[in-house]
């Protein structure tokens, strides 16, 4: 199964405007469902709810929260997801380990930022420290069992067992919350409409700034990753990789180098977002479950081995989970378990991926 | 997939010398028969929490651990939802029939409601297989780990049906043909009684031509395809036998525990029991039973042995992890495939001897 990185479409370049008017052309009702959810989403987030509406419906403010709870989880998810679906699309690695390198990363921030006093020097400090445990698994293990997937997978298993068990061993069973830093603390102001006052006033939207600005993050990483790949020698390297590994190996590329740059980096990524989770929220065990179990949805919605199927996937999921919690607290779980199923029953290789 | 090719345990061979007597059969059998005789006896000999808690605890994980084995070594399906499906039904006997929350439970006869759990965790199980059918390899894993993930936080978020973190306590063996299967000696007979069934039907099926046609399945589904077999129907099928036993093994594990919590079907609990197949070997049924005795007195043990060497005695999933990654590393076939190996340089030692 080859899986696609990018958008295999750009190749055709001046070509691309058109793919969109041919697109609509073969599927005009499919467009035409498009546009109106479109109309109407945007018009359910910007317009103020009448009252009619919002007797049925509960308040604007319940809605926009989850909404942007929902696409803010995405970023984190994304963050999350994509070194897992990096890693599985170039090296058929299930990294069932994946979420501890999340939970490890948020410890390591945690202590760096205790430590320092400096939020930004923990990313960096956790994006190194995972990146070495990755590249170790990746030299001194899985490099000496390729080709042999399922045994792969079963060693990420055993090593997240072992993970787990030393981090509760170092830090314990309690939750740990990293401090957001003074210059993205409190919440700023939107031009999202959430409700009219009797007097005629609008109240605006008000929403933390951390959230924002990571999620602002989340998306130029996606992008430079995007251009990285598409654009640069060592993505193409890697999109070669990721179709034929033995052809690129034949060619004289070092296939191993970009292996381990390949662990390193999505392992680093992980990392990084274990502090973005520990700033959201909280880290604390059972959180590595919880990403990998993310992790997995995503890629499997978005697409495997797709980096803008996990962005996809990741906001899809994110909402999903937030809608749930919002509006239907016990069954909150069944709603990205049916999206799964659809998906799956649909279109098996995910929304974005390639047979 | 290397490790499930090499568990190939070539079951077509094993009735060529039917035309042998009695003895002949036994004495090829002699290892079985004679664990037979020992579980028979056990409760003569042992006490109560050795013959229950122990070995009665071993057999049932041996039973869901062997819906496992069934679906990894025949039809190359490592499906992680097994202990999903055992929770499905535990979950479900506890809600039709009786417990300590009058509440939810139904408290309808045994005879009624294990026939329910059974057929609604059988269908859940063949939900997942058809899920999974829909994508390959080791898609499955992700896939199956995912739906397993997605059930334990829906039971730990779930108040009206499943009693979120708190679970269900005190639920009842039944009493029927007047005896008490709570007390320790039934239980224990009930349960031998079943894994032996298990085991059986599980060999039996294996040398059936739907088991011989869904090893062909494993081996190469395209040509199988060819030859004009329905590839997913086999697929398919194999998930609602693996998950009958599985529920079997669930509804069992309730009422040994007395009790049933989200943990009880969670995700380290999925986790363990791949540990446990794996551990056993996937190459042959008993390896399933292999697996858990060794999980079990681990488990019961461990804990003041490792005090007892002047370890720290919390460290147990550490050790667990450890011996899972040093099987997986070094006999990928488990230590049913140890013991292949250990039997087969000895007697090619002995025969050298004897020149």
């Amino acid at each position: 199964m080859a899986t696609a990185f990018g958008d295999d479409s750009g190749a055709r370049g001046p070509a691309r405007g058109d793919a969109l008017g041919r697109w609509i052309g073969h599927h005009p009702i499919a467009a035409l469902v498009i546009a109106v959810a479109v109309i109407f989403v945007l018009w359910l987030v910007l317009a103020p709810w009448p009252v009619a509406f919002e007797d049925v419906f509960g308040k604007k403010r319940l809605f926009i929260n989850a909404l942007f709870n929902g696409i803010t989880l995405g970023g984190l998810y994304f963050l999350v997801a994509t070194g897992f679906t990096l890693i599985f699309g170039l090296m058929r690695n299930v990294n069932l380990a994946h979420g501890s390198l999340y939970l490890f990363g948020g410890y390591m921030g945690y202590e760096a930022g205790e430590w320092t006093g400096s939020w930004l020097f923990g990313f960096v400090i956790a994006f190194i420290s995972c990146a070495v445990v990755g590249m170790a698994m990746q030299f001194l293990i899985f490099r000496r069992m390729e080709g042999q997937d399922l045994r792969q997978t079963l060693v990420t298993l055993g090593l997240s067992i072992i993970f787990s068990d030393l981090m509760v061993w170092v830090w314990g069973g309690n939750a740990v919350q990293i401090d957001t830093p003074d210059y993205l603390a409190g919440p700023i102001p939107t031009p999202i409409v959430v409700a009219v006052k009797s007097s005629g006033d609008a109240i605006f939207l008000q929403y933390p700034r951390a959230r924002l600005v990571i999620f602002a993050a989340a998306v130029v990483i996606g992008i430079g990753m995007w251009l990285a790949l598409n654009r640069t020698r060592i993505g193409v390297m890697i999109r070669a990789g990721v179709d034929d590994r033995d052809m690129l190996s034949v060619l004289g590329y070092r296939v191993q180098l970009l292996f381990i740059l390949v662990f390193a980096f999505g392992a680093g990524l992980a990392g990084t977002a274990g502090i973005v989770g520990g700033t959201f929220t909280s880290i604390s065990l059972g959180e590595d479950t919880h990403f990998l179990l993310a992790s997995l949805q995503v890629v499997i919605v978005g697409g495997m081995g797709s980096i803008p199927g996990a962005a996809l996937g990741a906001v899809i999921i994110g909402c999903a989970e937030q809608f749930g919690q919002t509006y239907f607290q016990n069954y909150a779980t069944v709603l990205t378990f049916v999206i799964m199923v659809i998906v799956l029953a649909l279109r098996p290789q995910g929304l974005l991926g390639r047979r | 997939m290397a490790l499930l090719q090499s568990t190939q345990s070539a079951p077509i061979g094993v009735g060529v010398q039917r035309d042998g007597a009695l003895s002949q059969w036994a004495s090829r059998h002699a290892a079985i028969l004679l664990l037979g005789a020992v579980l028979v006896f056990l409760p003569a000999v042992a006490n109560d929490f050795i013959f229950v808690q122990v070995v009665g605890w071993a057999m049932i994980l041996g039973i869901i651990a062997l819906s496992l084995m069934f679906l990894a070594g025949y039809g190359g399906m490592v499906s992680l939802a097994q202990m999903t499906v055992a929770g499905v039904s535990g979950y479900m006997i506890t809600v039709f029939g009786a417990s300590s929350l009058p509440a939810i439970s139904l408290f309808w006869p045994w005879w009624v409601a294990a026939p329910i759990a059974i057929v609604i965790a059988v269908a859940f199980g063949t939900l997942t297989g058809v899920l999974s059918s829909r994508t390959e390899g080791i898609y499955t894993i992700m896939i199956t780990l995912a739906i397993a993930a997605a059930f334990f936080y829906l039971t730990l978020q779930n108040w009206p049906i499943f009693n979120g973190f708190a679970g269900f306590t005190t639920i009842p063996a039944p009493i029927a043909f007047g005896i008490n299967w709570k007390h320790p000696v039934p239980l224990y007979y009930l349960i031998l009684f079943f894994a032996a069934l298990s085991y059986a039907g599980v060999v039996y099926i294996s040398r059936t031509p739907f088991g011989l046609a869904l090893q062909g399945v494993r081996d190469n589904p395209r040509r199988m395809e060819a030859i004009g077999y329905n590839v997913t129907a086999h697929r398919v099928a194999a998930y609602a036998f693996a998950a009958l036993l599985a529920a079997i093994g669930g509804i069992l594990m309730v009422w040994l525990n007395n009790q049933i919590s989200p943990g009880s079907a969670g995700i380290e609990a999925t986790i363990d029991l791949l540990v446990i197949a794996v551990v056993g070997g996937l190459g042959h049924p008993i390896g399933a039973f292999i697996g858990a005795i060794i999980y079990v007195i681990l488990r019961t043990f461990a804990l003041d042995s490792l005090v007892a060497i002047g370890l720290d005695g919390r460290r147990f999933q550490t050790l667990i992890g450890l011996c899972f990654l040093v099987i997986v590393l070094f006999s990928p076939d488990g230590v049913i495939g140890l013991w292949r190996r250990l039997s087969a340089r000895a007697r090619s030692t002995g025969g050298r001897e004897r020149h």
